[in-house]
């Protein structure tokens, strides 16, 4: 169908375009956000989101709130329109769907291991995981000591095993581990997701492409910058960044050397895109690294909707409804600790 | 009040006289005044916070109170429905209910009910936990009992063999079999319960993979699906045993069951202990049984008390939180012992609103009363109608379309009779129209009951518009008898037909024969025609020129309409420079060719109005030869045709222009009129700024203006031909009816009777009542209607109907009440 999806595409696609531009529609505006920072309690934010889409999930709520609460009755509504959208998708639409969810698997398996190996209790653990990232036997990722049995026990029957074939080692699970797993499940978990989108053609593979290369860029930079003063080598560093982006193969090369935040800063800013992020932070300073990311990811997503006929827009909407839930996530935890102040620190407007 | 003497009222022709005020009361009679508004309904307050979010508003914790208590309104109502309580309706005598012992009441039901279901659901966990321990020792017994008896078969044969084939080796090997097995022995250990059947395959599937096969699995569905202790639900579920050798695969496979939620019982090995906890289950079960029922009955008796009152509550809650809401749309004076409200009411309830304040300010022994004021504004007032059960759904008709401007004359009192007679001419047939009067005849009779109950999605829309229906019905009946059709028969209800024949050749099928006996038929048209050759060519012909005739007329309506509106708003270049040209333009066309078929109508002249029409344009001075109806026909027709040709440029150019120069006029003495406005209202600094901003925007352009106006033009001398044309749906619908129905009559009924077989007979009755309810009655209906719709909102409201106004929507607890539910 390459090129000539304005022909085809609302075969099967087109009502479900329809459904996920009508969502987008009920994000929050910035109008919204202010009227939300400007909230003295949590009861407030709930009233305010009563009069959004979000009025439904959260009305019969009764009135001591946590953040949580509002944060998992948020969720919920996300997962409940992905469930609609999955019914109704077809193929290919149903696979691309499917994708989106990898990530929260991958996160989701992490935080189990990580929990079993620090102790938790399984059903404490079950409840923070993201419930997009779920599957039948997640509850017994608890059981395995090393990466191998963890494959051979629960992963093969996930769609990510094929991601494990990298990190499938002996070796026990520590915390460094761990880290390095998630970051080869991710590396290949997008390369997958970008063979896929190409695979696509047409505007998709153009949008997602571009969406996708952002995301793999910023992972790569999020790698260096953490792994900065630990044991990794350079080569497993290296071995970490996705095959993909505007930064493969040269800047991934200077990313692997890099030593502390300016040197980073000095890789990246060679290119274009990126050199505005950084222009808006000073020098040393890695704090409001995210927040910059953030929002440009953001623009970039609502730049999205500005095509028809592809399939981005459905990625562009759960990552934006996800931002959406991590503000008000903010925004609540600062109302709750009486962090007022600091409200705007992590407030990414959508629109 | 209004109205009286020997007219009418004349209500509907333009919306109710809107005024502005201003009310200021003293806060603390401000929330039983505004329940005396609530009461009377008449007043649109104006949100004077627009820019407050609202929980920064004064009464936002009333309001989060009140959402707080619909919150456990909903919870009872849960609780209720759960129940199968349904809230009695019955309409008690009210206690006056204070907000405040509302809350607490409501705190109290709500605590006291959360800890009964705590409760029971203890109780019902227990229960249902006993349940799926009562299955598993059945079920597992089960297999304990089978594996022992095929052991035991299996035993008995080996021994069978043994004795059989006594060799030499064989005892030693057995024997040594025998001796290794003790030493080697691992203690073989065993988990049972229960796990959700869906999950079943993979629970076995992680089992294997965790102990690597050292593990044997026994599972057995269970045969009625099991609740869930933990979640409440009814699931399936399978009845497990696992065995395993040693503790590390204990400890992985309780790992496992926890995760895949399987609830796991112990089981006694001995068949003893087995009945006896079997024995011990059911009694404890029976025991718990009782409890839980108790527990129930307790429940079921608080719900029962909450459900009498639970209507007065919810009404009371609804109520409290929109005079929370309206108060909060007043503002705040700067002393803070008054509000100050300004809304829209209509002119007539001004003493109403009075009376109003008065009886509040009695009531709440208030010091100050309340003040009452009218304000002068600019701003557009809402459009108020004030319709009965019988005008509102034409009224919506109209509405669906855009709500009239403030006082612009309303279509929809033309609309309660052209609307029904412009379905009927396309739906003409009175065996139909009586189906159709008789179906909404139910709906009318019964309204009393029907409208209190909920409908259905369908259901609800007919009853909305039972009395368009049945309007539509009463003139497809007289339609139907103009036409003679019933079920496409006709009747000789008049009179006999006017016709008969000639001589005995002559058959039905033919008109030829046929010669004039009688006088001409009274009413509607003679029963001769139908069946016979040329009976399309003359029905067609007569409805054609039909719909012609009620498209101009009603096109005219519409203009002479539009003179109305700019008479009413003292607009005289709309009335001399768009009325007048647009009435020329039309009946110099259309209006003449009316006339024309007319005269050939009563003159039976065989002139071609087709070519005289065309050659009007064409060729203006040609003669007209045969096709001339009235002396000076040509001198008549070139003059139309001039006036028509003026009219177009009479449209287009001098309003633009006396727009301009009014403009320009009023640009010059703008400043007084501002300055003066800012003198006169002190007090709405906010109007005037809105003035202001609104008179900023007026900027005039005056290519915008002459744009505008040449659109306007082209359309109308375009929309002239093809709304004339468009008229002719008229005659097509009226025509694809009687076609339909003479199909249905002829190919089905009649065909059937020829057939001379009851059975048959009997089919062909039932095809065609299905085809007649759902082809002619529903779907033609339906039909005709939106044609009948298209109609007014295209081709007569667009002649003069402005429709951007909005509605007036009151404060009015009578409204909040329809609006929930």
């Amino acid at each position: 169908m390459y090129g000539f999806e304005a022909l085809t595409f609302n075969i099967n696609d087109g009502y479900l375009e329809a459904i996920v531009r009508g969502y987008r529609s009920g994000l929050l505006t910035a109008a919204d956000y202010n009227n939300l920072c400007q909230c003295e309690t949590l009861d407030d934010i709930k009233m305010h989101l009563t009069a959004t889409e979000y009025g439904p999930y959260l009305q019969n709520e009764p009135s001591p709130l946590h953040t949580t609460t509002i944060v998992e009755k948020c969720t919920l509504k996300l997962v409940e329109e992905y469930k609609h959208m999955m019914c109704q998708a077809t193929e290919p639409l149903s696979k691309f769907l499917e994708y989106i969810t990898y990530g929260h698997m991958i996160d989701n398996v992490v935080l189990i291991v990580t929990g079993t190996l620090h102790e938790r209790d399984v059903h404490e653990l079950l409840e923070k995981c993201h419930p997009l990232g779920m599957f039948d036997s997640i509850a017994s990722l608890a059981v395995a000591q090393n990466m191998r049995e963890l494959y051979r026990l629960v992963l093969v029957d996930t769609p990510l095993a094929p991601y494990f074939s990298e990190c499938i080692t002996s070796e026990d699970l520590d915390d460094m581990n761990i880290e390095i797993m998630r970051n080869t499940l991710y590396k290949a978990y997008l390369e997958d997701f970008y063979k896929f989108c190409e695979k696509l053609g047409g505007a998709t593979a153009e949008i997602m492409c571009d969406l996708l290369a952002f995301e793999a860029d910023r992972r790569a930079v999020n790698i260096t910058i953490n792994s900065i003063g630990t044991e990794l080598t350079r080569d497993d560093r290296k071995k970490l960044y996705s095959n993909f982006g505007l930064l493969y193969p040269y800047g991934h090369e200077e990313l692997a050397v890099c030593e502390d935040i300016d040197q980073v800063r000095g890789a990246m800013e060679k290119y274009p895109p990126y050199q505005s992020i950084f222009a808006k932070l000073s020098y040393g300073e890695s704090q409001m690294l995210d927040k910059a990311f953030y929002e440009e990811e953001v623009k970039r997503l609502c730049l999205a909707f500005e095509q028809q006929f592809h399939y981005g827009v459905f990625f562009a909407y759960m990552r934006l409804r996800e931002q959406e839930i991590r503000n008000l996530m903010w925004i609540s935890e600062c109302v709750a600790q009486n962090q007022k102040t600091r409200v705007h620190d992590s407030v990414v407007f959508i629109f | 009040m209004r109205g009286e003497g020997c007219c009418p009222t004349m209500d509907l022709m333009r919306s109710e006289e809107m005024q502005l005020v201003q009310i200021i009361i003293p806060i603390e009679s401000s929330h039983l005044t505004l329940s005396y508004l609530g009461d009377l309904g008449l007043l649109q307050f104006k949100d004077l916070n627009a820019d407050k979010s609202p929980f920064q508003r004064t009464y936002a914790t009333q309001i989060k109170r009140c959402g707080e208590m619909a919150r456990k309104l909903r919870y009872l109502k849960e609780q209720m429905v759960k129940a199968g309580i349904a809230p009695s309706s019955l309409p008690q005598a009210p206690p006056k209910l204070d907000l405040d012992d509302l809350e607490i009441t409501l705190g109290e039901m709500e605590a006291e009910l959360i800890e009964v279901n705590a409760n029971s659901e203890k109780l019902q966990r227990t229960y249902n936990e006993l349940l799926e321990y009562n299955h598993v020792l059945q079920k597992a017994g089960e297999f304990f009992h089978t594996a022992q008896r095929s052991a035991v078969a299996q035993q008995r044969e080996s021994e069978g063999q043994q004795s059989a084939e006594s060799s030499l080796e064989s005892p030693l090997l057995h024997e040594q079999e025998m001796s290794t097995d003790p030493s080697k022995q691992v203690k073989v250990g065993f988990i049972s319960g229960l796990v959700p059947k869906e999950k079943a395959m993979a629970f076995e599937r992680i089992l294997f993979r965790a102990t690597r096969g050292n593990m044997f699995l026994r599972q057995e569905p269970v045969d009625t699906p099991v609740t869930d202790p933990v979640s409440g639900e009814k699931v399936a579920k399978n009845v497990f045993v696992v065995f395993f050798s040693g503790e590390r695969a204990k400890t992985k496979i309780l790992k496992i069951c926890e995760a895949f939620g399987a609830n796991r019982y112990p089981f006694p090995e001995e068949f003893g202990k087995q009945l006896q906890a079997l024995e011990e289950v059911s009694g404890r079960t029976k025991e718990l049984k009782t409890t839980i029922d108790l527990g129930l009955l307790h429940r079921d008796s608080i719900l029962k008390n909450i459900a009498s009152q639970y209507e007065q509550w919810s009404y009371l809650v609804r109520k409290e939180k929109s005079i929370y809401h309206t108060l909060n749309m007043l503002s705040l004076d700067v002393t803070k012992k008054c509000l100050v409200a300004e809304g829209w009411s209509p002119v007539f309830a001004a003493n109403k609103i009075k009376d109003a304040l008065h009886r509040a300010t009695l009531d709440s022994n208030s010091q100050v009363g309340s003040i009452f004021q009218v304000l002068q504004t600019k701003e557009a007032p809402p459009t108020y109608f004030q319709t009965n059960k019988f005008t509102t759904a034409f009224q919506e008709i109209v509405d669906a379309y855009g709500v009239a401007k403030y006082r612009e004359a309303n279509p929809g009192v033309f609309t309660i009779v052209t609307f029904p007679f412009l379905f009927a001419v396309m739906f003409g047939d009175w065996g139909h129209g009586i189906c159709l009067f008789l179906c909404t005849l139910i709906l009318i009779i019964r309204e009393k009951k029907l409208s209190s109950q909920k409908l259905g999605d369908i259901m609800e829309m007919m009853f909305g518009g039972r009395y368009v229906i049945i309007m539509m019905s009463i003139f497809s009946i007289y339609t139907g008898l103009i036409y003679n059709e019933f079920f496409s028969v006709p009747f000789e209800l008049f009179g006999k037909s006017a016709y008969a024949c000639r001589d005995s050749s002559c058959s039905d099928a033919t008109t030829a024969g046929l010669i004039k006996v009688r006088r001409t038929y009274p009413f509607g048209v003679d029963p001769e025609w139908h069946g016979s050759r040329s009976e399309l060519p003359f029905l067609n012909s007569l409805k054609m020129k039909m719909s012609i005739l009620i498209g101009v007329a009603q096109m005219n309506l519409g203009i002479i309409l539009s003179y109305f509106n700019a008479k009413f708003f003292r607009n005289s270049i709309n009335v001399w420079y768009q009325f007048v040209p647009q009435l020329i333009f039309l009946n110099s066309l259309f209006g003449y060719l009316s006339v024309l078929i007319i005269i050939k109508w009563c003159t039976g002249s065989t002139a071609d109005l087709y070519h005289v029409m065309i050659y009007m344009f064409l060729s203006p001075t040609d003669d007209l030869g045969e096709n001339q109806l009235f002396p000076g026909q040509k001198m008549l027709q070139i003059v139309l045709l001039l006036l028509a040709l003026v009219s177009v440029p009479w449209m287009l150019i001098p309003k633009p222009l006396l727009l301009k120069k009014q403009h320009e006029q009023r640009h010059q003495g703008h400043q007084y009129t501002a300055l003066e406005s800012t003198d006169e209202s002190v007090e709405i600094e906010q109007a005037s700024h809105e003035n202001n901003s609104h008179g900023h925007g007026e900027e005039f352009e005056f290519s915008e203006v002459f744009v505008h106006q040449l659109i306007h033009t082209i359309e109308f001398v375009l929309g002239a031909v093809s709304n004339t044309a468009s008229y002719l749906r008229l005659w097509a619908l009226s025509l694809a009816h009687s076609e339909l129905s003479a199909v249905f009559y002829e190919k089905v009924l009649l065909l059937a009777w020829g057939f001379n077989n009851v059975v048959i007979l009997i089919v062909g009755i039932i095809v065609f009542v299905f085809a007649t309810i759902g082809v002619l009655l529903v779907m033609e209906t339906l039909s005709a209607f939106l044609h009948a719709l298209r109609l007014h909102w295209v081709e007569f409201q667009n002649k003069f109907y402005e429709g951007d106004g909005y509605k007036f929507a009151p404060f009015s607890f009578a409204l909040i009440s329809e609006e929930e539910e």
